[in-house]
């Protein structure tokens, strides 16, 4: 411990030249047990008072070796692994990594598979932002908002059991296209929890957009500019936030994406009120994209043309897509067995966690939990 | 010893002025015991209202709607380890809570329930008040301090900080209120706690609406700082849960954590019975002056009876509703009980109206302006200490920066403002 501390005390901090624990200065340590920090990230902290001097990020606490694993199972053993990465958006991480392997193997999943996939995982996205909006306002002291989108949360959920059996660590995708045919009444459920949806949106709003104390405590805080997200390789919410129109969904279009019409919201300032402005905006647009999807579903297959024992061809692909969080990338490498020789994951809240250190020097400790919250991060993610 | 307990009742004035120690002795202990009871009544509340904003039933299980819950949990904290970090400084550690509790209920001695319901009435009750109760940050401070810890000591100094700031614009407008007091004919304001009341009778006015809007602009500040000062949200910086972990009491568990709560809530009695005292005309009913026939005095005399009566109602209500199911058989037999207990008070209450409805100095008489009393002073603080649940439940925190900025900036100006033009128009309405 004493070392560590030591240690951070010799980063590239802004005062690095004063003597260790010179007075003014106090090395705290957040987390990994700490009611912010979401999970088990650990921060330590050099403080000034409660002016943060400097940070330091310690990761690994959760780490499972996912990448390693993938290094022993097979194609088709390794997808439930990637819904334990980012458990809050379980659905998107099936989509990435199935197209990876999907692309390897140069088959493209039937059209109302793909379909379904649009409806799922843009349910997830609105479900992982409900989990981000209810946590960072309970970070900022406002518990109502939690138990509000939790409420509302639960619906989605209730669309992905009945669809799969699961809540949570979905497994809704197969290599080549889906598993389940939709349930009867599918296409109802979803429909009715876009129209209970809409107002409860306004509902959030209610309690934070026009609120006093969540304008203080947001704007001007935790600002990162475009330049510098761009530097740092921050992509989603964040970097939209910043005034960067980049979304994988536009930019690269994936999973008939490009068939559906809807914006991408886009900051200015890059601060904590405009990402959740963007946040909020997003799970609008991906209502949008609900309907559209929901009530163009084609009839037709749900599985491509995959062999049983999934074998890719000798080579390597990098597929990403835009999850909640960011760009969720799958580069994966196939020496033509049935498993892959090498599978790398970008996750999003691992690079965006980067951006935590310019975002909060020079605030003050509470900021340091909204800026937290407001990257949304998620720790199985982060350490894999 | 019979003759000081006799000659005492049917008194008009507080035990203290009367220098009967005997009767001064039962009020501090009256006292206690109901400040301890209402603590576990809002304990119960609290967790019940902020559940019903949340969406969420509270607790449920311990009894009849979770009504034995807080017991459970004092029981819960009486029988935790007592736990003193190695590294505290151990005698400074066991102490500090004490401190905050001694100041929360210190308090108590002068707060006037009603013209004779207070154990003293001191000739400088409302500075004793503030005096007293801002020694409540010297056991967070300690504890912060003691506890040998970073985050402890965080939320020590910015709660140091921040009820020294909040104090002042808290005292000046307490001034101004204090100012109001002497627009009477003789010209001399007052500091006690009972004279202020008195003062808000003779002129006819809560001080709330006197030279509207300028005790309101007060009262609104006065309601501000009282928040900060109670570390309440949104301005429980000392306790910021999701920065802090729990502040100055990380360190504290059991018995030692349940005085810190004990105090806090102690102390959220106080500041509103301070409120309510200063501006909301303390013990007295609405509209005295414009319904003051014996008629209006006998039906706002049976208000008592007629709350009781409705929560008996409700409990009676809620025993009904509950499911047929024979696991439930306890539960509503135990809130049906309740709900006669409530009753039995109602009627006992009604019985008192009804007896001492004659305004004669007959000790039935005198206890029915005693529980009127009482009881509008306790329904006027129940509305500050619904507030202080509401605000919890609608706002996010502030940070520590922004309400020094409030304190410092906005507050303190405008309530010495205040200050200014009450003296002003106090001496050009004279």
């Amino acid at each position: 411990m004493t070392d560590r501390l030591n240690e951070v005390s010799r980063l590239d901090l802004e005062t690095a030249e004063k003597p260790y624990l010179d007075s003014n200065e106090l090395i705290i340590n957040m987390g990994p047990r700490h009611p912010a920090t979401h999970g088990v990230l650990r921060v330590i902290l050099k403080l000034d008072g409660e002016r943060v001097l400097g940070t330091e990020c310690v990761i690994g606490y959760l780490h499972r070796g996912v990448e390693k694993i993938a290094e022993n199972r097979t194609y088709t053993m390794f997808n439930p692994y990637v819904d334990r990465m980012d458990y809050c958006a379980a659905v998107s991480n099936g989509l990435g990594y199935c197209e990876a392997v999907e692309k390897l193997m140069n088959v493209e999943a039937p059209p109302r598979a793909q379909y379904i996939r649009v409806i799922l995982t843009e349910l997830n996205r609105i479900a992982s932002h409900q989990l981000w909006l209810g946590t960072h306002a309970l970070d900022i002291g406002a518990m109502t908002p939690l138990f509000y989108t939790f409420r509302d949360r639960e619906e989605i959920l209730k669309i992905f059991e009945r669809y799969c059996g699961a809540r949570l660590t979905t497994h809704a995708f197969r290599i080549g296209g889906c598993q389940y045919e939709t349930y009867a009444g599918f296409e109802k459920d979803v429909t009715n929890f876009l129209t209970f949806f809409a107002p409860k949106i306004d509902e959030y709003e209610t309690l934070l957009t026009t609120n006093r104390i969540w304008l203080e405590r947001t704007k001007n805080v935790g600002v990162i500019s475009a330049a510098d997200a761009i530097a740092l390789g921050v992509t989603g919410p964040v970097l939209r936030a910043s005034g960067v129109k980049w979304d994988l969904r536009k930019a690269q279009p994936y999973a008939n994406y490009s068939k559906f019409d809807f914006e991408i919201p886009v900051g200015t300032n890059g601060d904590t009120y405009d990402r959740y402005l963007v946040r909020m905006a997003e799970m609008r647009q991906s209502m949008r994209i609900v309907e559209q999807a929901v009530n163009g579903i084609p009839e037709g297959p749900i599985m491509g043309k995959v062999p049983k024992v999934i074998k890719p061809p000798v080579g390597e692909i990098y597929h990403s897509i835009e999850a909640p969080k960011g760009e969720l990338g799958f580069f994966i490498v196939s020496d033509g067995s049935t498993q892959p020789y090498r599978l790398r994951v970008r996750p999003p809240s691992f690079v965006n966690l980067q951006a935590l250190d310019i975002m909060v020097r020079g605030l003050l400790v509470a900021d340091v939990v909204a800026v937290i919250g407001t990257i949304d991060i998620v720790l199985g993610e982060v350490d894999r | 010893m019979l003759n000081s307990f006799m000659s005492y009742l049917g008194s008009t004035v507080t035990p203290g002025e009367a220098g009967n120690q005997l009767w001064a002795l039962i009020y501090v202990l009256i006292i206690f015991a109901g400040v301890s009871v209402a603590v576990i009544c809002m304990n119960w509340i609290e967790r019940k209202a902020l559940a019903h904003f949340q969406i969420r039933l509270g607790p449920m299980r311990v009894g009849p709607h979770g009504l034995m819950q807080p017991i459970a949990d004092a029981l819960k904290l009486m029988l935790k380890e007592d736990i003193i970090p190695a590294e505290a400084d151990q005698f400074v550690f066991w102490v500090a809570p004490l401190i905050g509790l001694l100041a929360a209920f210190t308090v108590y001695t002068v707060i006037p329930f009603g013209p004779s319901q207070a154990v003293s009435d001191m000739n400088i009750g409302i500075l004793f008040m503030l005096g007293v109760s801002s020694l409540g940050v010297l056991g967070i401070v300690v504890a912060g301090w003691a506890s040998n810890s970073h985050y402890p000591l965080i939320g020590a100094l910015r709660s140091s900080a921040q009820m020294v700031s909040y104090e002042v614009a808290m005292g000046l407008t307490v001034v101004s209120a204090i100012l109001m007091t002497s627009l009477n004919a003789s010209g001399t304001g007052t500091l006690s706690m009972i004279g202020i009341v008195r003062a808000q009778q003779e002129q006819g006015y809560w001080f709330i609406f006197k030279f509207f809007p300028l005790g309101f602009i007060a009262f609104a500040i006065f309601a501000i700082a009282m928040v900060a000062e109670t570390n309440r949200a949104p301005f429980d910086m000392a306790e910021a849960e999701s920065e802090l972990t729990a502040g100055f009491h990380t360190e504290y568990s059991g018995l030692r954590w349940s005085l810190f709560m004990l105090a806090e809530y102690a102390a959220m009695i106080a500041v509103s019975s301070i409120a309510v005292t200063l501006w909301l005309g303390g013990w007295v009913r609405p509209f005295p002056n414009l319904l003051h026939e014996p008629v209006w005095e006998f039906i706002f005399s049976l208000f008592p009876a007629l709350t009781f009566g409705g929560l008996a109602a409700v409990a009676f209500i809620g025993a009904a509703r509950m499911p047929a199911d024979s696991f439930f058989k306890i539960q509503r037999i135990g809130l049906a009980v309740f709900a006669a207990l409530l009753g039995f008070i109602a009627l006992l209450l009604l019985v008192i109206a009804v007896a001492g409805r004659s305004a004669d100095t007959s000790v039935a008489a005198r206890f029915r302006e005693g529980i009127d009393y009482v009881y509008w002073f306790v329904l006027k603080v129940a509305v500050f200490m619904y507030l202080f649940i509401w605000y919890r439940a609608t706002w996010p925190r502030y940070r520590f920066d922004q309400l020094m900025k409030i304190g410092w900036k906005v507050m303190l100006p405008i309530s010495l403002g205040v200050l200014v033009v009450t003296a002003i128009v106090g001496v050009l309405v004279k």
